[in-house]
């Protein structure tokens, strides 16, 4: 898609090995520093793992992940990822933001906006584990934005979320985007991934299937997988 | 003779008996002692053992897990070698006085606790490992923050250390002689009582006993239920 440039997130030749098994195959792609790039592809292709070695929480066995020209290891306290659970203290609403916000210098107000603008400011000293998934989920993203991310991961955070709460983390989302964060995104909805999606990245049998900008990806996909993925047929 | 020993038990705990008191006083200092050096020993052991990455992990939690069973009989054995006189603790004169049966007691239970510990953090670091990751927090953050977090299942883990010393007796016996006024606790002395024919002290003591025993299994029970409510586990 876009040329290789210090203002892009490059990822070269990128390999995972799991127990003998090569799960994520030599994967070039490059893309904007900013915006939406959405990870889509069927269940198993390796999307998550992706992710997860981009956010450091897998070492690649080899590749080079980089940021605007800085290797990705080199700027972990500039990233954040919601997993597809909503991984929540056994604590307060609050006192999850709290322990995240801790050595950030964020303030108790700062914490109150976040609240607010996440609709749980009213649930703030509710014990996390009791919200309802959305509100978890709405509160794992509060959580991560409280850090103030350059690149923000997303592993599916609105699966089987009600429409309600999907609206309120997309209208996050785009905020974030808006004030320069990049981010990728996992999602099997392909009207949500039509909503936020700058360029889409598809991963098929851990390889990059495609990479083209959204409107050509729904439009006229390049590959036979995505094509496939697309028309709702079961890719293999 | 039991309704007349029954009753006799009863108004000796009632009348507050010398006897009893001071042997539930012994009783409760030594395990409660155990129990405290115990805690500061299992607790960490537990939680390094989970959050940490070494050879030999699965081994040493393997023993750990074995240690959970542990005979008192041999623990008394082993504890009255190391201090008896030709032993090589034995010029610390410690045999048969209320620090060895905190001894015996403390080898009994840490392995308990430290293997109760290991079990709540490791399904803990399990679900918070990614997180602590994604968010860079330092292992100095994270060991007081996953033993804030699993707080209700580990006083859960300390009172069964509890309940484990203040029964025991096989241990507490060999090394602390069971000797009047000074090492004599609620088991052995309802072990000595009950082969005297005194049934109604060993009575009396066996009631305090069950109590002591309800008391904990209930507050274990209203822990796990206010941090279920709370989904605090």
């Amino acid at each position: 898609m876009s040329s290789p440039s210090i203002q892009s997130l490059q990822v070269t030749d990128l390999c995972l090995t799991l127990g003998n098994r090569l799960l994520l195959d030599h994967m070039h792609f490059t893309t904007a520093y900013t915006g939406t790039t959405m990870v889509m592809g069927p269940n198993g292709a390796g999307k998550s793992l992706l992710l997860r070695c981009l956010h450091g929480l897998l070492t690649p066995e080899h590749g080079q992940i980089d940021f605007c020209g800085h290797a990705m290891s080199t700027l972990r306290h500039r990233q954040a990822m919601v997993f597809q659970k909503a991984v929540l203290l056994r604590r307060t609403a609050r006192a999850n933001l709290e322990f995240a916000a801790k050595d950030r210098g964020v303030t108790r107000d700062t914490i109150d906006q976040m609240l607010t603008r996440v609709h749980l400011l009213d649930k703030a000293e509710q014990p996390a584990r009791l919200l309802s998934g959305g509100e978890q989920q709405r509160l794992a993203l509060a959580r991560a934005l409280l850090t103030d991310p350059q690149i923000l991961f997303l592993d599916e955070p609105t699966a089987s979320l009600d429409p309600a709460s999907v609206l309120i983390i997309e209208q996050l989302i785009q905020e974030a985007n808006a004030a320069g964060v990049k981010t990728l995104f996992i999602s099997h909805d392909l009207g949500q991934a039509r909503r936020l999606a700058d360029d889409v990245v598809f991963v098929h049998r851990g390889q990059i299937a495609e990479h083209t900008d959204a409107s050509t990806f729904f439009t006229n996909p390049q590959s036979k997988a995505a094509k496939a993925y697309l028309d709702g047929e079961l890719v293999l | 003779m039991l309704g007349d020993a029954f009753s006799e038990a009863i108004s000796l705990i009632l009348s507050g008996d010398p006897v009893l008191v001071e042997i539930l006083g012994l009783s409760i200092q030594v395990s409660l002692t155990a129990l405290f050096c115990s805690v500061a020993l299992g607790l960490p052991i537990g939680t390094l053992l989970a959050i940490t990455q070494f050879p030999g992990k699965k081994a040493c939690v393997t023993i750990l897990n074995s240690l959970m069973g542990l005979p008192p009989v041999v623990v008394g054995l082993l504890v009255y070698l190391m201090l008896s006189r030709s032993g090589p603790l034995g010029v610390l004169g410690l045999l048969y006085t209320p620090t060895a049966m905190v001894i015996a007691q403390v080898v009994l239970i840490t392995p308990i606790i430290g293997a109760l510990t290991y079990q709540v953090m490791d399904d803990l670091h399990r679900e918070y490992r990614d997180l602590f990751q994604s968010l860079q927090i330092s292992v100095g953050r994270a060991v007081p923050a996953y033993l804030w977090d699993a707080r209700y299942s580990l006083i859960t883990a300390v009172l069964a250390g509890f309940g484990r010393a203040i029964s025991e007796v096989g241990a507490v016996i060999i090394v602390g002689g069971n000797i009047d006024h000074l090492t004599r606790v609620m088991t052995t002395a309802i072990a000595l009582e009950t082969s005297k024919g005194e049934l109604a002290i060993a009575l009396g003591l066996g009631m305090i006993l069950l109590a002591l025993a309800l008391f904990v299994n209930a507050l274990v029970t209203w822990i796990k239920g206010a941090a279920l409510r709370n989904a605090y586990v």
